[in-house]
């Protein structure tokens, strides 16, 4: 068959895999968003001793393979089965969506945490010097100073870490989850055809154009009060490591 | 849990080292190739030939944008029908054949490696001060010579950071191997689950031999660092 009978015979799978990818990257960057900002906050100003476990996991997660968390995760916890079934949890285990989503929010969680304290520390003192000055709250102070400024910063990087994410998803295929590219290795396994993977790159790339579209719209907004439209601007700061 | 984990016929010391051996030989091995093509790649976006810079501009960003085991999937299942393909085309009965699982890893993954090495080559050149270019020029050096004498040297530590961070990515890459049958790490470490039933126990023990590997290596890379940058005054 030629590429595009392939893709007329088999349209609506990978629209459905689509669907997956998406609904797993923006779920698992969703959880992850909600999550990291508290945890910066820690790995930004408490104490060492307080520090230890949050950097502990932080090295952890960029330390091995998203592979062998997702593993960890889904076979692993067939483990504790007993234990899990006492506690009602064995359900969600059992469903390797769960178990993907899991691992990639909580591979998610440690980057973007690692990206918004570089955001959080690239806050110029002289601007919570002055919050204090005119009498905000510590609380107050971080709501109107220090996240708007520290989200701004690392705007970018968390662009980045969510294409990441985005590609990691392929690897919920691996226990059988039907994203995208669940979808093509069963295609592929029925049909033999070789194009179907190029499809299923163009799919990628699509979802990766349209986002960095979005991401970029979000950030001209979130810095319109600093300069005007259409100038070129200088880049934020990178993180070292964001991308590791 | 010991006897687990012991030499022999009654553990899995041995067949889990046997897999990290494989690992440790699949990530040095494509270090160059994947270095090769990160030259190669920063070199075209940084020619003077336009239809060259669209190359190496399509390259870096289609494989930055593939998810690594779809790159891997394409080299394993593409090559091995092309060359089912060519081995038919020149002996008609010739069983089909599959392409040897080591050598996609190697192809993938340096194909990965490349193209991010690529961006990092590419930012360490443009960083490299360019009056020194102009000053090998005005005293004859010919372009070979500039690069060879004044920007190689230097490129080195600007692109050693970037370059740190793609070895441990692609040290950590090499997992996806396991998918395509290669008796890696990865795929030592499920065998041995599958007879003893305790996946936590051996999943857990693969992340810690990994996360040993990322660490050892980030030590390493602080200390090249460090040379790398000795006598430059900091600022």
């Amino acid at each position: 068959m030629n590429p595009l009978e392939i893709l007329i015979e088999y349209w609506p799978r990978l629209l459905d895999g689509a669907l997956m990818t998406l609904k797993l990257t923006f779920l698992g960057a969703l959880i992850a968003g909600l999550v990291s900002p508290g945890f910066a906050l820690i790995r930004a100003h408490a104490t060492p001793l307080v520090q230890a476990p949050l950097r502990l996991y932080v090295s952890f997660m960029r330390g091995t393979p998203i592979l062998a968390q997702l593993f960890l995760i889904f076979y692993g916890s067939g483990q504790f089965r007993p234990e899990l079934e006492e506690l009602g949890l064995w359900t969600f285990f059992r469903d390797p969506f769960n178990c993907a989503l899991l691992a990639f929010a909580l591979n998610s969680t440690a980057y973007q945490t690692e990206i918004l304290r570089g955001g959080i520390m690239g806050v110029p003192q002289g601007e919570i010097e002055a919050a204090r000055a005119i009498g905000m709250s510590r609380l107050k102070t971080l709501r109107r100073v220090v996240f708007p400024h520290a989200y701004r910063i690392a705007w970018p990087a968390l662009g980045n870490e969510v294409i990441l994410l985005m590609k990691a998803s392929a690897l919920a295929s691996v226990v059988t989850v039907f994203d995208v590219m669940g979808r093509t290795r069963q295609v592929f396994s029925r049909t033999f055809d070789f194009s179907i993977y190029l499809w299923a790159a163009l799919i990628y790339l699509c979802i990766t154009a349209a986002f960095v579209l979005i991401w970029r719209r979000v950030e001209r907004r979130l810095s319109r009060h600093i300069e005007p439209h259409g100038t070129p601007r200088a880049a934020a700061p990178t993180l070292k490591g964001s991308q590791a | 849990m010991f006897e687990l984990l012991s030499y022999g016929d009654a553990g899995w010391g041995d067949e889990i080292l046997r897999g990290l051996a494989i690992t440790v030989q699949l990530a040095i091995v494509t270090l160059p190739v994947g270095l090769c093509l990160g030259f190669l790649a920063a070199f075209a976006s940084l020619s003077r030939f336009g239809p060259l810079r669209a190359l190496g501009f399509g390259y870096t960003t289609v494989m930055r944008g593939l998810p690594e085991i779809l790159t891997l999937f394409v080299v394993y299942n593409g090559a091995g029908l092309l060359l089912s393909a060519v081995l038919r085309w020149w002996n008609p009965e010739a069983p089909p054949t599959d392409f040897s699982p080591f050598v996609a890893g190697v192809v993938a993954l340096g194909m990965v490696f490349g193209a991010f090495a690529g961006e990092v080559l590419r930012g360490a050149f443009n960083s490299l001060d360019k009056g020194q270019v102009e000053a090998g020029r005005a005293i004859g050096m010919t372009d070979g010579q500039i690069f060879r004498r004044i920007q190689l040297p230097q490129l080195w530590r600007f692109a050693l950071p970037g370059l740190g961070n793609l070895w441990i990515n692609m040290l950590k890459d090499t997992a996806l191997v396991s998918v395509i049958a290669l008796d890696d790490l990865m795929r030592m470490t499920k065998v041995a689950v599958g007879v003893t039933k305790q996946p936590f126990t051996f999943y857990l023990l693969a992340c810690l031999i990994y996360w040993t590997m990322c660490v050892l290596s980030e030590l390493v890379l602080a200390r090249m660092e460090r040379r790398a940058n000795r006598g430059i005054r900091r600022a």
